[in-house]
């Protein structure tokens, strides 16, 4: 397929009165990993937010596969084939494994499919299955999450802060798996502040600051001495 | 043994409608998040209506049956949901709570407008005309066997699609989070619809299947609820097959009592109390995360300064001697009882509004102190009065022990349910002797209270009586604005906004909720021994559940944080029935349903009416010539009415007229403040939309 999956385009994004996003292009090709990362407050979650359709941003474009997808509903998107998984347990507590599972049944594939898959994958999750997600560990909580990454065949799969409140340890068997994810073909966006375990796996990396995109290429060591500026807030 | 069959069968078709009842209270709560406690209210209308349609107007009974369950139950709940709930939704457990209270008042209030309390309206049961079965010894009716199969055929039915298929997990994933729901393609306001009309329609079933064997009466199939709500806590209100074991107890309970409770003056009443008492029980034993309630949005309680205050108590007074020099005497009387019941709205703010616990029995306690009064007061001894309050404190400090392991709607429930045990039961108790001591209620019928005797003044004239009340609900508004000022009142802000974190700074919940209890329910007291002497003769159903739930609405309504509320909840419960009592008696229910509509409106402004209403009139206070111009008009209004000069109505309209005409004057008067740091828009002055604009092209240039 030619061209990007998921492209943003002059986004600009406003919380009430107060803009956050000026502006922002990016865009994520299939089976690759981009990682967008940034100091707080720069706008990471907000433009996963408009990309997922969640945030209508104020100007600019997504597109999705070429095509125009600005303002459908987040319902839509997500049955179209983006998968955002949101900052903190994007899980249901109160529901058990089973029937968070259940909730991923929307993209036509069956409940037992779906358990298979998810099991096959987290083993742990299997001898969990009725007990409320809730009740689960912060890392199999994630694993939960991200196991709709998974089982819907996302086209676009889109993480915010996988990595909190996590052993790093565990981010580091997440990451792997996202890895996994995008070599099956998925554009993958990861949003992350813990810059060092998404780097590892990232095909492409952008720094976004002050609601701009300031520095985007391949992750290298020049993007670590970019980084430390954006994040300490040296001279721009 | 036969009769201990005929009992069984007519408990379990009893608790076959608890059952019914219950599994919807279960399924608007688990798949919604709100505690509907207009749920019964629904069921009862449903029976009106069906009523209405069957007998009423003589449609055959299938197609009455279907049209009041497919389509009078199911708008209904997208009513609810449209009109009451959205609006609410965002907001905190307690302003969901208000809205279904409110739904409850507006209900009963509509049901006694539209059919008239006083006829009769005689269901048949269902295939009456057909010989009971017969199993073995038992004789089941058709009505009761129906019953029971219905509430399983539901039982079975809900469970599938709660558990099995996709509809039912979309559902109680909306409560656990709307956001993340819409990301996994469901359509949360879809689930939640479905839940309301669900829910909605199994309350219209349980009404229509339980009318034929209690009288038509809105205000007893209303709160037939609290038998439901007992088994739907049985099942932690989320689970089905708990909820189905607590109808069985209670509806056995309740048939086994009827039987074998021995017959005397005493025990009647704890059969009918029965339910609510197994409620509190069943809320104190079930020990359960969820029972503390959760995501709470505190709203600010303002701070209220001296001069303020002091403001306050004297145009409590000053509007007391108003009403004492322009009213007839008949008709203080009536505008009396504004005082008292201000002093028990009163006590709703130190308890729900500083400590956000939510009591729904403040009315009943106030009961409690009207009863000590009359009794110990039969005289006018003056020290019966801070008796009376003390035993209402302990009281009060009674039911914060099992309140220490609630909060939110289950403390709202367990007051509500010691509410129903109180009148149903302990209210009508005969006098008693306990360790020697003689304690009376309300004497099985009425008790007479009198004024007190202030020192060698007796007062008893309905002017006297009011101004007494005045005076007290002055004094106490000054002292709970005190206490939230002081050191205490931290504390309970405290508690509130976060009992953990309290607990961790080293407070003691327990004494700090005991005293916050007992605190109010003693402010209750007074108000309820003030009541009893306006009043002159009370009831004990003056002071139930249902008559209690206005006074907290319109608490709420005001704005529970603010000490204001009191003479607000006065005036706002007496002035329009009063005004309004000249065309007729079916105004009463009107204002009810007024009240409830009130409520309804809440989530336009969260904070209380009277936060907005100080807002609109500060610059009219700030404005001194204007406030002088003011008060010299009122001021002449009261000679003139007073004197009897002009129609007590024309001054009353030119008061106001004139009042709205200054402050709009006022508002004008007043000049925007300038030169204010971009920083401070929108908390020194208001925001503007284009400063949006301005800020934005700022920040662009610096970055």
């Amino acid at each position: 397929m030619s061209g990007p999956l998921l492209e943003l385009d002059g986004i600009r994004a406003a919380h009430g009165g107060i803009t956050v996003l000026h502006g922002v292009n990016l865009a994520v090709e299939e089976g690759r990993v981009v990682a967008l990362l940034g100091p707080n407050g720069a706008g990471k979650t907000t433009l996963l937010s408009v990309a997922a359709g969640v945030h209508p941003p104020s100007a600019g474009r997504l597109l999705l596969g070429g095509r125009d997808a600005t303002g459908i509903h987040p319902r839509d998107l997500a049955r179209a084939g983006v998968c955002l998984v949101p900052q903190g347990r994007g899980v249901f507590p109160n529901l058990s494994v089973r029937d968070n599972l259940r909730m991923m049944t929307f993209t036509g594939r069956t409940h037992e499919e779906i358990e298979e898959i998810a099991y096959a994958r987290f083993p742990v999750l299997g001898t969990r299955r009725a007990q409320p997600a809730g009740t689960l560990s912060g890392g199999e909580q994630q694993m939960l999450a991200l196991a709709r990454g998974i089982v819907t065949d996302p086209a676009v799969l889109l993480l915010d802060e996988l990595s909190m409140g996590l052993a790093p340890l565990v981010v580091a068997e997440l990451y792997e798996l996202v890895a996994d994810i995008a070599r099956q073909g998925v554009a993958v966006l990861v949003v992350e502040q813990f810059a060092a375990a998404v780097l590892k796996i990232a095909d492409h990396a952008a720094v976004l600051a002050r609601g701009r995109v300031q520095w985007q290429g391949h992750p290298d060591s020049s993007l670590h001495a970019e980084l430390s500026s954006y994040y300490l807030g040296s001279p721009i | 043994m036969d009769q201990f069959l005929a009992f069984t069968v007519v408990g379990l078709s009893t608790a076959a409608v608890y059952a019914v009842i219950g599994t919807g209270l279960v399924v608007t709560h688990a798949t919604t998040g709100v505690f509907n406690f207009a749920h019964g209210a629904a069921g009862m209308l449903s029976a009106f209506a069906y009523w209405q349609l069957a007998v009423g107007w003589g449609w055959p009974v299938p197609l009455a049956l279907a049209f009041v369950l497919l389509v009078l139950a199911p708008a209904f709940g997208l009513f609810v949901e449209r009109v009451l709930m959205r609006p609410v939704q965002a907001l905190g457990e307690a302003e969901r709570l208000v809205m279904t209270v409110a739904l409850l008042t507006g209900c009963i209030a509509l049901a006694r407008w539209v059919w008239d309390p006083n006829t009769a309206r005689p269901l048949t049961p269902f295939l009456a005309d057909r010989p009971a079965l017969r199993l073995g010894p038992a004789a089941v009716t058709w009505h009761q066997a129906i019953t029971m199969a219905v509430a399983l055929a539901i039982a079975a039915a809900l469970w599938v699609l709660l558990h099995r298929t996709r509809a039912g997990t979309e559902m109680r994933a909306s409560v656990d989070d709307r956001a993340l729901a819409g990301l996994t393609g469901a359509d949360p306001l879809r689930a939640t619809r479905l839940a309301w009309v669900l829910g909605i329609q199994l309350a219209a079933v349980g009404g229509i299947l339980i009318a034929p064997a209690v009288a038509l009466d809105a205000q007893q199939l209303s709160l037939l609820i609290v038998s439901a709500y007992t088994a739907a806590v049985f099942g932690r209100l989320r689970s089905l097959p708990l909820t189905f074991l607590g109808a069985l107890v209670v509806g056995l309970l309740e048939a086994y009592l009827a039987g074998y409770l021995p017959q005397n003056d005493y025990l009647p009443g704890l059969r009918l109390a029965a339910p609510a008492l197994l409620l509190f029980l069943a809320l104190l034993a079930f020990p359960h995360r969820r029972l503390r309630g959760r995501d709470r949005t505190p709203v600010r309680v303002p701070l209220p300064t001296v001069r303020g205050s002091l403001l306050l108590a004297g145009t409590v007074v000053l509007f007391a001697l108003v009403l004492v020099t322009v009213l007839a005497e008949d008709d203080l009387l009536s505008y009396g009882t504004l005082f008292p019941l201000g002093v028990i709205a009163l006590s709703f703010v130190p308890l729900a509004g500083y400590t956000g616990q939510i009591s729904l029995c403040q009315l009943s306690i106030a009961g409690i102190g009207a009863v000590v009064w009359g009794h110990l007061g039969a005289h006018g001894e003056l020290w019966a009065l801070p008796v009376a309050m003390l035993v209402t404190a302990a009281v009060g400090a009674l039911i914060a022990l099992p309140a220490l392991r609630l909060s939110g709607i289950y403390l709202a429930l367990g007051t509500a349910a010691f509410a129903v045990v109180l009148d149903r039961w302990i209210f009508t108790l005969p006098a008693f002797d306990v360790l020697g001591v003689r304690i009376t209620f309300f004497d099985q019928g009425s008790v007479t209270v009198s004024g007190p005797d202030l020192f060698g003044l007796r007062l008893t004239s309905p002017s006297q009586l009011l101004v007494l009340s005045a005076v007290c609900l002055a004094l106490a508004s000054v002292g709970v604005a005190a206490l939230r000022r002081g050191r205490f009142g931290r504390r309970l802000i405290a508690l509130r906004d976060s009992e953990a974190a309290y607990a961790t700074l080293g407070g003691r919940l327990l004494v700090t909720k005991t005293a916050v209890f007992a605190l109010s329910a003693g402010i209750a007291g007074l108000g309820g021994a003030l009541y009893g002497m306006q009043l002159q003769t009370v009831t004990a159903d003056q002071f139930n559940l249902i008559a209690g739930l206005p006074i907290f609405l319109i608490a709420v309504i005001g704005g529970l944080g603010a000490v204001g509320t009191g003479l607000f909840t006065g005036i706002a419960f007496v002035l329009p029935a009063q005004l309004m009592s000249g065309l007729g008696s079916w105004v009463h229910d009107v204002t009810a349903l007024l009240v409830a509509l009130a409520g309804m409106g809440l989530a336009h402004s969260p904070s209380g009416v009277l936060a907005q209403m100080r807002a609109e009139w500060a610059p009219l206070g700030r404005n001194r010539p204007l406030l002088c111009g003011l008060l010299g008009v009122l001021g002449v209004c009261w000679l003139l009415a007073a004197l009897d000069v002009a129609n007590g109505w024309l001054l009353l309209a030119i008061a106001l007229v004139t009042a709205l005409l200054l402050r709009v004057r006022a508002a004008a008067a007043q000049r925007p403040p300038t030169d204010i740091p971009p920083e401070w828009w929108g908390v020194r002055r208001p925001w503007r939309s284009e400063d949006g604009e301005v800020l934005s092209r700022a920040t662009i240039a610096a970055g």
